[in-house]
């Protein structure tokens, strides 16, 4: 395809994850028991025929980092194109922390001056879905668009993290909300936008140095009269992870539903993730599984109800676990009870020890390496 | 010129016809083991956690998979600028009309070109039958130590059944003086694996010798009888750990069924020596609402909605509602219909069993076509074979092909016979 990419994977959504994302941004978010929450976009990306891919991080980006530390996985370890992973850099003329959105592409301009491709596709690193980004230039071409946004109809949810767009009947946006505490319409942008890379540069060059910042503020926002803004609806399965723990919790239990595992485990193309080669998940004697996802590498001995299992969890016997997400590494030792919890990487607990949660609006969290 | 202290040489072109329908459309190292790896992840595991970083595959049947699987080595970090993996298949050399492999030394001595190219010090020789998990460089070490021409690896079996393996007469320090295949009456336990360590210098010059007079010049024949009828320097190097032939359809069900002890002996669940296997893709495996899961290992990908009792599920498997399965092994990408029931049976990839089957019905009668393979009770499908609805299938059955209702009179196969249904 005739695009580049671009993935805003700095954030850490203004800590609304708390301790999940004490260590990590919030696109390194594990999901489903095997992904992390950037593999999403970037097999979208690759799966999409773009072979150029810029992740820009900035906020605790170590994990992220190792997970993406080979890009062939994504099949973007080519000669021609490839991954670029850009972190905030300091160099003679200063320390540059990304100040927003606009300005973390406008920080790495050389990656747009040094392609050909004629358009870019910019979308953020912490969301779930599966979308031929394709479908959307094709659109952008034959809307003659200056830039396309994507957008979902989510009449019925909350709508108060979302960008929220008024279009005309032609799809044209006439106006855009951030976060509105009333929102007008129901149309939510998904941080998905096609740009052409010559208008993108200029753009840039236009506001960045003027103190503008934010791609939807000091661009979407002010330029929807000059310029020619279409909306993109996407009809598919979206979930985002970034907008808080109850959002990170739900979309995990998602992929106890069929409609969202097929989509995507069973319907190609795949979402691929950095293989771990772990062995199959093992039920012991004792194991008594059920509406369950598993990661590879696990091992049942206990109870285990409703709830999303990454690779290599060990449940000792006699132990329950419900309706909680238990990820990499977690041990839960004899005659546990965890129920609507979150418990990140390598917690440990030991025998017989309660970890019980209000309810799966409101799951306890563990941090990473809790021992109990 | 490139210098490789070590590099391995791979014999992955066997049928391992004792396999049956398994070996029907992949060569025997293709073949699936422990639910999502093949056999030859073992020892190119095993290469690269040795640090052996190149190895030569040599194919020969049905290739396909084996190709497919092993690829340009990623998941072994196999793809190497300096080295790596190369698959090397029979191939037309100058002016003659090319030739088969004919023996496990006459393959090797068709690709001296490919060992001198990589100017290696010593050649290790593996075949990709076995399940184990062992260090090669510690049996370099040994080699260089005892400055040996050949070392051969050997495990210690049961005296009673060493006339069933190639077996090394040693001296006290393990330097061989004898090797015997099969003797009926066994002066030593020491059991050949099939893993050889030669210093290349000497190999070759044996190879070129013996391939002249030799047209299926064979390692255990020819090669160290020779060596060891020079006065060549041979020793023995002891392994100590689990190392199985799978064979046969027996011995393949056999130790796929130890890895469900709850402690096994050969452990796959452990960070050190890890196996690496080649996967597309490694979705969430899925277990429903009243399922039953115990005794078993199951795959990634795989959706469970019945019962799997004491049993090993390959990659997206899906098992309905209602189903049954027990004491067998079902591979990758296998659909078993609702109400069917599977006891003891091996199910090879891409099979789809309709509802309400009921397979390993009845009395162990031998399959009468191939009473050697079949003979333990065990039903085996191959690849892509599908079995219509409400059939029921006895014991030491095979079925092969898209299988019509036609193919079963009143619905039955009785123990021991055999529906195949060629096609492309």
């Amino acid at each position: 395809m005739k695009a580049i990419g671009i993935i805003l994977a700095g954030g850490n959504n203004d800590g609304r994850l708390g301790a999940l994302t004490e260590q990590r941004a919030s696109a390194a978010l594990p999901i489903g028991s095997c992904y992390r929450a950037i593999d999403f976009t970037l097999s979208n990306m690759s799966n999409s025929g773009i072979g150029k891919v810029a992740v820009l991080t900035q906020y605790n980006s170590r994990s992220l980092r190792d997970h993406l530390t080979s890009s062939k996985w994504w099949d973007f370890g080519r000669k021609q194109g490839g991954l670029f992973v850009f972190t905030p850099f300091t160099s003679s003329t200063g320390n540059d922390w990304f100040r927003g959105t606009a300005d973390s592409i406008y920080q790495n301009m050389t990656y747009l001056m040094r392609s050909n491709e004629e358009y870019v596709v910019i979308a953020s690193g912490d969301s779930v879905y599966k979308m031929d980004y394709r479908d959307a230039v094709n659109y952008h071409i034959e809307k003659g668009a200056d830039i396309t946004v994507v957008y979902q109809n989510m009449e019925g949810r909350d709508l108060s993290y979302f960008g929220i767009m008024q279009l005309d009947e032609e799809k044209r946006l006439l106006g855009f909300e951030e976060k509105p505490e009333q929102a007008q319409t129901s149309s939510a942008s998904l941080g998905i936008y096609i740009i052409s890379r010559k208008l993108l540069i200029e753009l840039l060059q236009e506001v960045v140095p003027q103190g503008g910042y934010g791609l939807v503020k000091d661009i979407i926002i002010p330029f929807r009269s000059r310029l020619k803004i279409y909306g993109y609806e996407f009809k598919g399965y979206w979930s985002s992870i970034g907008t808080g723990v109850s959002d990170y919790f739900a979309t995990n239990m998602d992929f106890l539903k069929k409609e969202v595992r097929d989509i995507f485990v069973r319907q190609y193309p795949f979402i691929e993730t950095k293989p771990k080669d772990e062995p199959p998940a093992k039920y012991n004697a004792g194991a008594e599984v059920s509406d369950t996802v598993v990661g590879s590498g696990t091992i049942f001995n206990g109870k285990v109800e409703h709830s999303v299992i990454f690779r290599k969890v060990y449940t000792a016997e006699d132990s329950v676990v419900r309706n909680s997400i238990l990820m990499e590494g977690v041990k839960i030792g004899k005659g546990c009870v965890i129920e609507n919890a979150i418990l990140d990487k390598d917690v440990v607990i030991s025998d017989g020890q309660p970890v019980i949660g209000k309810s799966a609006q409101e799951p306890i969290v563990l941090k990473k390496g809790t021992k109990l | 010129m490139r210098k490789k202290e070590m590099i391995a040489m791979l014999l992955a072109g066997g049928q391992g016809s004792r396999l049956g329908i398994l070996t029907r459309k992949v060569a025997k190292p293709a073949v699936t083991y422990g639910g999502r790896f093949r056999i030859i992840d073992f020892p190119l595991s095993n290469c690269i956690n040795s640090g052996v970083d190149t190895v030569g595959v040599l194919t020969q049947y049905q290739p396909l998979r084996l190709n497919q699987h092993i690829g340009i080595g990623i998941p072994w970090d196999l793809d190497k600028k300096n080295g790596g993996v190369t698959i090397l298949a029979p191939h037309v050399k100058g002016g003659d009309s090319g030739e088969w492999f004919m023996g496990t030394a006459n393959a090797i001595y068709q690709n001296i070109d490919f060992i001198d190219s990589n100017n290696p010090e010593y050649v290790l020789i593996l075949s990709g039958d076995h399940i184990y998990k062992m260090d090669y460089s510690q049996m370099l070490r040994f080699h260089k130590e005892k400055g040996a021409a050949a070392t051969i690896a050997v495990l210690e079996v049961p005296m009673e059944e060493a006339s069933r393996f190639g077996i090394m007469n040693t001296e006290e320090d393990d330097k061989i003086y004898e090797f015997e295949e099969k003797p009926a009456n066994p002066k030593s336990n020491l059991a050949s694996m099939g893993i050889y360590i030669f210093t290349w210098s000497r190999l070759r010059e044996a190879l070129v010798e013996d391939n002249a007079i030799h047209a299926d010049s064979d390692f255990g024949k020819h090669i160290i009888p020779k060596m060891l009828e020079e006065g060549q320097t041979l020793y023995a190097y002891r392994f100590r750990g689990y190392w199985k032939d799978v064979g046969t359809i027996e011995s393949y069900w056999e130790s796929n069924m130890e890895l469900i002890k709850a402690l096994p002996e050969f452990n796959l669940y452990e960070d050190f020596w890890k196996i690496y296997t080649n996967s597309d893709h490694q979705p969430p495996q899925y277990t429903a609402p009243g399922a039953k899961v115990k005794e078993s290992l199951v795959s990634d990908g795989s959706e469970i909605y019945g019962e799997v009792n004491h049993s090993i599920l390959g990659p997206e498997v899906v098992v309905k509602a209602g189903a049954v399965i027990k004491d067998s092994i079902i591979m990758g990408g296998t659909v078993i219909g609702e109400g069917a029931v599977i006891d003891r049976c091996i199910i090879d990839e891409d099979c789809i069993v309709g509802k309400n089957v009921q397979m390993g019905v009845g009395e162990n009668v031998p399959n009468e076509a191939k009473p050697n393979i079949y003979n333990t009770g065990i039903t085996v499908l191959g690849t892509h074979t599908s079995v219509p609805d409400d059939i029921v299938i006895g014991k030491n059955c095979v079925l092969y092909g898209a299988t019509k209702a036609e193919d079963f009179a009143e619905g039955r196969l009785e123990s021991g016979k055999s529906v195949i249904r060629e096609g492309i």
